[in-house]
Order: structure tokens, then sequence, then C-alpha cells
């Protein structure tokens, strides 16, 4: 490596520089929080509705099977636009029915397919959990994902 | 060993390998129940294998590194270690924790942030470790010689064990929620892991090969600059469909493409360092290991991490096989292969006798490095297929699975070579056998002909 570049100068703007890179960053997550709370997600209320669902969401570990906005494992379909997929997002009724009905005739016990478990979950908290998908599904992802296949 | 309380290693090494089994079954469990979906449906359903999978795989890495530094500081900083009470207290709490989140999994009681899924008790636990080790090395290094090898190994554990706060904070709103798991998860491996990495690749490369310090340090403090340059706004990779403003498209694209150029330089500064070195070092499987550990890196997170970084791309990819050979192949090129190059080099020396079984290990190396790169290809057919079918031609998810399932097939075929690898590494490592397998030949020069 070229002469100029001593250990200590090395040193030093490898500090420096990182020091600049996380106040850059600090600041653009700053603005980010801003814009997902009163821009992206501002469609629809935060309700207490849709936190139960999110907790229902975390309790049975949905995640490591499906994917939520394209994160979370690849076992299953995506859910973040399945409102959309199922044509429910506009209809709070319907979309805890068609979620009630989907999930309660799991598992399918067919042999060769993917088995989903059956989840204990009560009324409310399928209604959360409705609402909760309906919720993430107003965020404005930037167009994604390309299509209602998911 | 030169210092005593280098000894405290060899408990984290083992505990380590013993995680790192359950990690490499539960992976073939996953992979088997992709080929056979009716395979343990009712009694251990894929989600909760796959935790155990995921968070066996990082606190036995996290084991790693600790134990790494239990090994390199004394030697660094020329002392002992503070306390070594306090290392097997920390190594005690974290087994507990470990092996208590995992019966807890088993038992249906986990949280549903994607690998923080920890009852939060043991994620207490892993804070009050963390503390403990933090505290306890960095009485040793404040005391002792302080060197850049202990500088950015001290930096990357301090940084990451201060994002691990934000495990805590789960905002309601899905989209704050995400933002703020990747502070933890991007910056653990696409920054401050990387830290540790480079830190713990120049000191083994410094030893192996015998090279000026002065030259490794300065390689040293060029790579972890280029790794956080990179790595920080690079998260914006993580931020383009997940509610975030569209600059990240740009900043993500632009900041995550340079993410290859501190895995090239680590490869680069592995193989010139062996070039300059005129040390014959005797462990020839670490070396192995080392080399291997940062050529790998290079492909799993360099190449196949930007083959789907850029947002044009990540559009159609995000979220598909893609992912998945890329997380796989990167993990274990950078952070399970080096640790097992410590685990290699250091545990002939922990067990005060001559390299051992280097044979098995390193035909260990070539089954698990094989087994992951097979992995990586099928997948990466697989994710190829799947991104056109679902997410050009909109097909339906389950549709497009059942036309990959040779895909499965294949990489559980795959996994089979990794875990017989991985079972063969641990063997090679904890049993002393009396011979080599292949004799070695004499240690002979010859001049260039």
């Amino acid at each position: 490596m070229a002469e100029f570049l001593t250990k200590s100068r090395a040193r030093n703007i490898f500090y420096g520089g990182s020091l600049f890179f996380v106040v850059v960053f600090v600041a653009m997550s700053v603005h980010s929080h801003k814009y997902v709370v009163q821009v992206s997600t501002a469609g629809m209320p935060l309700s207490e509705e849709v936190v139960l669902g999110k907790h229902v969401w975390e309790r049975h570990s949905c995640i490591n099977c499906h994917t939520l906005h394209g994160e979370g494992a690849y076992f299953a379909p995506e859910l973040g636009n399945v409102m959309t997929r199922w044509d429910v997002q506009d209809d709070p009724e319907a979309a805890y029915e068609t979620l009630e009905g989907w999930m309660s005739s799991q598992p399918s016990g067919i042999e060769g397919r993917r088995q989903m478990p059956y989840f204990e979950i009560t009324e409310e908290e399928m209604r959360g959990l409705a609402e909760f998908l309906r919720w993430a599904d107003q965020t404005d992802t930037q167009g994604w994902p390309p299509n209602d296949a998911g | 060993m030169k210092y005593q309380s280098q000894k405290v290693a060899l408990a984290y090494f083992v505990c380590a390998m013993a995680l790192f089994g359950i990690q490499v079954i539960g992976g073939l469990l996953a992979g088997w129940i992709y080929v056979s979906p009716n395979f343990l449906s009712e009694l251990l359903p894929f989600n909760i294998i796959r935790m155990i999978h995921t968070n066996a795989l990082i606190v036995w890495l996290l084991l790693g590194f600790f134990g790494a530094a239990y090994f390199l500081v004394p030697e660094e900083s020329e002392r002992e270690i503070y306390s070594t009470k306090l290392a097997y207290i920390q190594l005690a709490i974290l087994m507990i924790g470990t092996l208590g989140a995992v019966g807890s999994y088993l038992v249906g009681i986990h949280g549903g942030r994607e690998f923080l899924e920890q009852p939060l008790w043991v994620k207490f636990g892993i804070l009050v470790a963390a503390l403990i080790f933090l505290f306890n090395i960095s009485m040793t290094v404040l005391a002792g010689k302080k060197t850049a090898i202990t500088n950015v190994l001290l930096m990357g554990l301090w940084l990451l064990s201060l994002l691990w706060v934000f495990a805590f904070i789960n905002p309601d709103n899905l989209s704050l929620d995400k933002m703020y798991w990747w502070f933890v998860v991007h910056l653990w491996v696409e920054a401050t892991w990387e830290l540790v990495m480079a830190a713990i690749l120049a000191f083994l490369l410094l030893k192996l090969t015998g090279v000026d310090r002065e030259v490794v340090e300065k390689w040293l403090y060029v790579i972890v600059a280029t790794a956080l340059f990179s790595g920080i706004l690079g998260t914006g990779h993580h931020f383009y469909w997940i509610g975030l403003p569209g600059y990240w498209q740009w900043v993500g694209s632009i900041f995550s493409t340079f993410e290859v150029v501190p895995f090239f330089l680590m490869m680069t500064f592995a193989f010139v360092m062996v070039w300059k070195g005129r040390k014959n070092h005797p462990n020839k499987a670490a070396l192995l290991w080392s080399l291997g550990s940062s050529t790998v890196a290079f492909f799993g997170a360099g190449v196949w991490g930007f083959l789907h970084t850029l947002h044009g791309v990540n559009f159609y990819s995000h979220g598909t096989q893609i992912t998945a050979a890329h997380g796989h192949l990167s993990f274990y090129g950078a952070y399970v292969a080096l640790n097992l190059a410590v685990f290699t080099y250091a545990m002939p020396m922990l067990r005060n006798r001559e390299p051992y079984n280097q044979v098995l290990n390193m035909v260990s190396f070539w089954l698990m490095t094989g087994g992951m790169a097979f992995m990586t290809f099928v997948l990466t057919f697989a994710g190829t297929i799947q991104t056109h079918m679902q997410r050009v031609v909109g097909d339906y998810y389950m549709d497009v699975q059942d036309a990959l399932s040779i895909f499965y097939l294949m990489r559980f075929g795959a996994g089979i070579a990794v875990v017989v690898g991985a079972i063969l590494f641990i063997y090679s490592v904890l049993v002393v056998r009396k011979s080599e397998v292949i004799t070695p030949g004499a240690a002979n020069p010859v001049a260039g002909e």
C-alpha cells in the first residue's frame, strides 16, 4: 500500500469517516421515522385493534413461515398484500370473515402440501389480526410487491 | 498458550460447537420439511424449527467471538484476563439463556420479531452477559498493551452490544418496528460483526504468516474503514419496500454496492499476507479455514449480496429464494468459517499439543464448503425461477413453490453434506487421534525450478 497512507492516517480516516456516516445515518433515520408516521402509514389509524393484531402476529411467530413486506421466512406466502389478494382490503367485516375461514380450516392435512398449524385465537384477536393485515396492506411501500401474487 | 487465562476460550469453543450441532440439525429438519411438508407438521411446525436454526446460529457465532476475544486479547495486551471467574459466569448466563430459549420455543413461548424471538428474560440475560464481557475485556485491554487488533475488536464488540438495545424497542407501528429491527440485524452482520471478523482475521494472519505487524494493522484499518463507510448507509438496501422514503432506493443501492469492497479487501489481504509471509506454520488447517473464510465471504456476502442489492433488481427479487441463497453463503463464509478457523487454530494450543487431525479437519472444510456452495447454487436457480414466475408473470406463490420442488430436494442433499462436514469438524477438534490420516511430508524447502 502507498507510503503516504501510514497506519495512523488509516486509523484517523477510519474513526473520522465512520463518525461522519453515523451522523448522516442518524439524521436520515430521524426523517424516515417522521415520514413513516406522517405519510406512509397515515392512511389508516393505528387503532387498538391493529396493535392487538400485531401482538397476535408476534405471539404465534407468523414471520418464521410467511414474509411481511418481503421480510421473514420464505416458506409461506407474502402477507403484506394478502387483503388486496383476497379483495377484502376495503371491507373490514369481509376481511375478518375470510381470515377466520382460512385459519379455522388449518391444518389442511393434504399429503404433500405445506401445512399451516391451527392456532388458538379468540374472535377479538382474529379481528385484530385482520385489521393489522389491512393496516399493513395500506402502507405506502413504494409500489412493492410488483403484483397481487405478492 | 502463553497466558493461563486464555484457557477460558476452551469452554466457549466447546459450547459454541454444541450449539453449532443443534443449528445444523435444525437446518436439516427444516430442509426436509421443504421436501416432505407433512413431516412433524403437527408436532414441531416449521416456524419453531426455523427459530431454533437461526437462534442457535447467532448465539454460537457470538460465543465463538467472545471465546476468540478471550483467546487473543491476552496475547495482544500481554497480560492475563482481568477475571476468569467473570468469563465463566458470562458463559453460564449465555448457555442457560440459549437452552432456556430453545426449551421455551419447543413449548410455544416466543416473541415474533425474526431472529429476536427470545423471551424477555433471555434478552436481559444476553444484555447482562454482554456487559460482563465488555467490562472484563476492557479492563484487560486498558491495563495492557493496546494494538490496532484489540482497538478494532473492542470497537466492534462494544458497538454490537450497544445496538442490542434496539432488540428491546418494538414500536406498534410495523414500519417503524422494521426500521429499528434492522438497526440490530443489518448493523450487526454488515457493520459491527465485520469489524470483529476483520480483527480476528488480522490476528490469525499475523500468527500464521509472520508478516510484520505494521503491515497487517494498516490493512486492518483500511478494511474496517471501507466496511463502515459502505455498511452504515448501506442499511438503506433494507429500507426500499417497508414504508420508508423513496430516497433510500438510491442511497441503499449506491452504498451497498460498495459493501463488496471490504470483503474483496479481506480476501486480498489474506492471500497477500500468505504470499508475503515467510513463516511455515504447522497448522495448515487453520490457514485453509482463514483463506477459505475470506474467499467464501467475498462470494457469499459480496457477490451474492450485490446480485440483488440494486433497487431495480430487488423490486423483483425481494423476499424470494435469492435472499435465502445469499443469507446461507454469506453467514457461512464470513462468520461460520471464520469461527471454525479460530477453533482450528486455538484448540491445539488450548490443549497443549501440536496441531492434530489436520487432514480430517481439511476434509470437513471441503465437505461443508462444497455443500454450502451447492446449496447456494440450487437456491439461486430456485429464486431466479420464482422471481420470474411470481413477480414477473404473477403466478400464485404455492403454485410456484410446487414447481421448485426439485431444487429443494437438491438443497436437502447439500444439507446432508454440510451436516456430515460439521460432525466431522467437531470430531476432529474434540477427539485427538494418535496419528494423521495421511502423514505429512518433511518440510523441505527446495529452490524454484
